[in-house]
């Protein structure tokens, strides 16, 4: 079993809201992130897959291959986007990266055969983020 | 849906690698350029990972600026610019960076997190890092 790892960068904005809240209570929980008029990060997504090595290939997996399910599954619909406004999972959802790193886990899990999916990683910052390794 | 949040902080402080329980020939050979006489100094990044269940009604692990203040309070407060061998918390210990790391994981095991303490993680140079869960195995 080996790990191969691939970066992703997408710059978008989002804020916090819980709709079932009064302002007030937003601004309590969410504090900066509350405000409406959005705010942005420049996300890094690791995206760790495991697999044995294709004793033809040398690969886990075609790294080309990976780089474009990314860029489909994730980058085309995040980069440079409103993520409260454009991105489907987050219409009733509040998009944390917690909440965003599992969308991003339920966007690529079934695409990366041979493979499969180990650790989904994403940074908010260089000083904050989130690691999901799907249901346990 | 468990999910693990990590966050990194800074601090700097200043140790000497010695043991009263070797020769000072001994400590100069274990410890090298860190047996120095007049100590030395390192920025540590510390990584602190917590687990738990994302909450429905905020997408979150566990309030940040609560974490940020119990970090703050339990470790920045007590490690950032001090002498790590004049700390109590080393007193009969060789503050090397992985008794560094087993202090702050049982100082962090008793504090109210709010959420599970997974692991913690300190980087004493870009080169060197340790890392501690306490009883359980670091996830990889």
């Amino acid at each position: 079993m080996i790990y191969l790892t691939r970066k992703a960068e997408f710059s978008a904005s989002h804020y916090y809201q819980n709709p079932e809240w009064s302002p007030e209570e937003n601004q309590r929980v969410f504090g900066k992130c509350a405000n409406l008029n959005g705010h942005g990060h420049n996300y890094t997504l690791e995206v760790t897959v495991a697999g044995e090595v294709d004793a033809v290939t040398g690969f886990v997996i075609d790294l080309k291959l990976l780089k474009d399910i990314l860029e489909r599954q994730v980058l085309e619909d995040f980069d440079h986007r409103n993520i409260n406004k454009e991105v489907a999972e987050f219409v009733s959802q509040v998009p944390t990266s917690e909440n965003i790193a599992i969308a991003i886990w339920k966007r690529l899990y079934t695409h990366l055969h041979p493979a499969r999916l180990h650790r989904v990683r994403l940074y908010e910052q260089p000083d904050l983020f989130v690691d999901y390794y799907g249901e346990e | 849906m468990k999910v693990h949040l990590t966050r990194r902080y800074l601090f700097v402080a200043s140790h000497r690698l010695h043991t009263s329980l070797l020769s000072e020939e001994a400590n100069r050979e274990t410890y090298g350029k860190c047996n120095n006489a007049h100590g030395h100094g390192h920025n540590y990044f510390l990584e602190v990972t917590v687990s738990g269940t994302v909450a429905p009604e905020t997408g979150m692990v566990c309030d940040l600026v609560a974490l940020d203040e119990i970090v703050k309070r339990e470790i920045l407060d007590r490690f950032d610019h001090q002498d790590l061998n004049h700390l109590r918390e080393f007193a009969g210990l060789v503050p090397t960076t992985e008794s560094l790391t087993i202090c702050i994981q049982q100082i962090l095991s008793r504090a109210p997190l709010h959420a599970h303490l997974e692991s913690i993680r300190v980087e004493e140079t870009g080169n060197n890092s340790f890392e501690y869960s306490g009883a359980q195995l670091l996830r990889r």
